[in-house]
């Protein structure tokens, strides 16, 4: 492999590169024929992030090394005319060299490993609301949310759409700070809802994807079906394409799901509770349509942050293939999907390639192409 | 000035004098060479020199000459002694070290021989403080017999280039690797790290680099533990000289301008981790 980036484009991969090390530790660089693809998953596969950029061909490398070359942005766009990476297959090295200001150049050789190709399964066309907005809009809603906050609930109605911090239904009530934020249908560049659906993910990867979206202005395309499935958001222009793949906290289908309390009515919200309410009831029935027995989400796999897991650590594994065993006197349990993958990798004995919904199956035999 | 209304008298006891109209000029230059707790102060009538060491391994020298002082006064040839460096920068910046422009602290530091300790008089507003620190039994610093005839090869670059460059080095790599050369790569820096090595490369006609004289094609390895504290003279400096000589001896000297824009020097010597003649 051996291409070249040059000019501002040396920004926008050191951005991508930089958003996918919010996701995980390692980076995936795979040539395809549309182009280069650059991936990440965090360690509990509860989020994903794929850039596909412009030419040829497949391994891995170390994110953290990656991340070295370009730790220093700020200079990085001043000073880098163009970036040369390219691949010693024989070596197993993979080479950037940055050709900067002043006659300076810097080249780092950095190891890899050959691995099998990491691809979520996800068809976000198939997803009942579509969304459009310009970067901005997310990033100023997002600052409203203490950075420690792990997950966010996003609902919507016909005309509105709600984030909201969430919390743990054994938290104690009394202190917890709730806030919600409300944006209106108008303020987003498209906005089509088919389910009045509303779906909890991890805010952190999210604020990873947000801060290449702003440097680069590009608009995001948010995509969600129901609780469980995953949720998309993407973002694309003539020369590359990022795409985000969240999971999202599924409702357990075998128990009655108190419906978190309505907002406070107000004016706006007044002619909407009724939906809402009802928005809320229908995120819970049972998941998977059209694919048979519901086959619980990937429990198993949790998200790795502490408020989510706090309630799932404790239970073993196998226990969590059973969603129906109840467990008196406790809330139901809510438990992150993790992201169907289409390859097999490593130790993922528990995983299955089960769709969820009517998804495509993608083939979970590593040596079959898949895309 | 209040400080200068002091007994002419007392001026009689001490063997040295030196006072600063504003005390960051000497120590923004101390926090550049403060990687241990203790420095050897050797006065001479040419200035103050600093210095402090390392495992013998590595040393680094701050020079303020005489004429950067307000007064400058020596009895003696030449008076030596060892202070705390933490407590003294502490009590130069004891009026809270604010960069509000105009107000500074003013510093008449004084010596009165062996024995005696290291009396600070400071003042900012109208407010005295004095300040007087124990002094130690100087140690005889190393002397690293780095002298110019034997510099085989020698560049000066404008700091702003290595700056970029030091503040990116691998850290999990053991070992700075300095290559000088007259032919390609000229001036290379590399780093061996954890996950693949990294080369910064700088063409001897690049307009970073001023000065460019290397004779013959030298690699030498030093501890990037040893380097790193050079990092922060590094960052007060404008130009930097890099010289090494027959043994592989580097020798680094930071050009530094004051707060009024007079020059001032720090110097690093480190010995190499390991003989590699030629790569």
């Amino acid at each position: 492999m051996d291409c070249v980036v040059t000019g501002g484009n040396v920004k926008v991969l050191a951005k991508a590169i930089n958003s996918l090390s919010r996701i995980g530790d390692e980076l995936y660089v795979e040539p395809q024929e549309e182009g280069l693809a650059l991936r990440s998953v965090n360690s509990s596969r509860s989020a994903y992030a794929c850039f596909l950029f412009a030419p040829l061909f497949f391994s891995r490398c170390r994110l953290c090394s990656v991340q070295a070359v370009f730790r220093s942005l700020a200079t990085l766009e001043k000073t880098v005319e163009k970036c040369h990476i390219e691949l010693d297959e024989q070596k197993n090295r993979l080479t950037f060299t940055l050709h900067c200001k002043h006659g300076l150049m810097k080249t780092h050789n950095l190891s890899f490993q050959d691995s099998e190709s990491l691809q979520a399964v996800f068809d976000k066309d198939s997803y009942a609301n579509v969304f459009r907005c310009n970067p901005r809009l997310l990033v100023d809603t997002v600052v409203h949310f203490p950075p420690s906050l792990e997950e966010v609930t996003v609902s919507v109605s016909d005309e509105r759409m709600w984030f909201r911090n969430h919390v743990e239904e054994d938290a104690d009530q009394s202190k917890a700070m709730l806030t919600e934020l409300c944006l209106a249908s108008e303020e987003f560049d498209h906005f089509g809802v088919k389910a009045h659906n509303g779906v909890t993910f991890c805010l952190k990867e999210l604020r990873g994807l947000l801060v290449f979206a702003e440097s680069t202005g590009l608009p995001i395309s948010m995509y969600f079906d129901e609780p469980g499935s995953p949720v998309v958001l993407s973002l694309t222009d003539s020369v590359l394409e990022g795409n985000f793949v969240l999971a999202t906290l599924s409702d357990d289908p075998n128990h009655p799901c108190t419906p978190p309390p309505p907002p406070p009515p107000d004016d706006f919200m007044n002619d909407d509770i009724d939906c809402y309410l009802i928005a809320m009831d229908t995120s819970i029935a049972p998941g998977p349509s059209g694919a048979g027995p519901p086959t619980p989400p990937l429990s198993d796999s949790l998200c790795s942050k502490p408020s989510a897991a706090a309630n799932h650590r404790t239970r073993p594994h196998s226990e969590e293939e059973e969603d129906e065993t109840a467990d008196s006197g406790r809330p139901p349990n809510k438990k992150f999907c993790s992201l169907f993958f289409g390859s097999v990798l490593p130790a993922s004995s528990q995983m299955t390639t089960q769709p969820v919904t009517s998804q495509q199956v993608l083939a979970s035999d590593s040596e079959e192409d898949v895309q | 000035m209040p400080l200068s209304t002091q007994s002419q008298a007392d001026d009689e006891q001490y063997v040295l004098v030196a006072s600063l109209d504003n005390a960051r000029n000497l120590s923004n230059l101390l926090k550049a060479i403060t990687f241990k707790d203790h420095a050897i102060f050797s006065a001479t009538p040419n200035g103050l020199k600093v210095t402090v060491e390392e495992s013998k391994c590595l040393q680094a020298n701050a020079f303020i000459q005489a004429e950067i002082f307000q007064e400058f006064t020596i009895r003696e040839d030449s008076v030596g002694f060892q202070v705390n460096l933490t407590v003294l920068l502490d009590c130069l910046s004891i009026f809270g070290g604010s960069t509000v422009p105009g107000v500074s602290t003013a510093l008449r530091m004084c010596y009165r021989g062996y024995g005696y300790p290291l009396t600070l008089f400071l003042e900012e507003g109208g407010v005295v403080t004095v300040c007087k620190i124990n002094t130690q039994e100087p140690e005889e610093p190393v002397d690293f017999e780095f002298c110019s005839t034997n510099v085989t090869n020698k560049v000066i670059l404008q700091s702003e280039s290595l700056k970029e460059a030091f503040s990116e080095l691998d850290m999990t790599s053991e070992v700075l690797q300095i290559t000088m050369s007259p032919s390609q790569p000229y001036f290379r820096l590399s780093t061996f790290g954890n996950s693949g090595n990294a080369h910064y490369d700088y063409p001897k006609d690049s307009d970073m680099m001023e000065l460019f004289r290397c004779d013959k094609t030298q690699t030498n390895r030093y501890k990037m533990s040893l380097l790193k504290p050079s990092t922060k003279a590094l960052a007060l400096s404008c130009k930097v000289s890099v010289r090494t000589d027959s043994r592989g001896f580097l020798s680094l000297q930071y050009l530094v301008r004051n707060d009024d824009g007079q020059i001032c020097f720090v110097e690093y010597f480190c010995c190499p981790d390991e003989e590699v003649e030629e790569e």
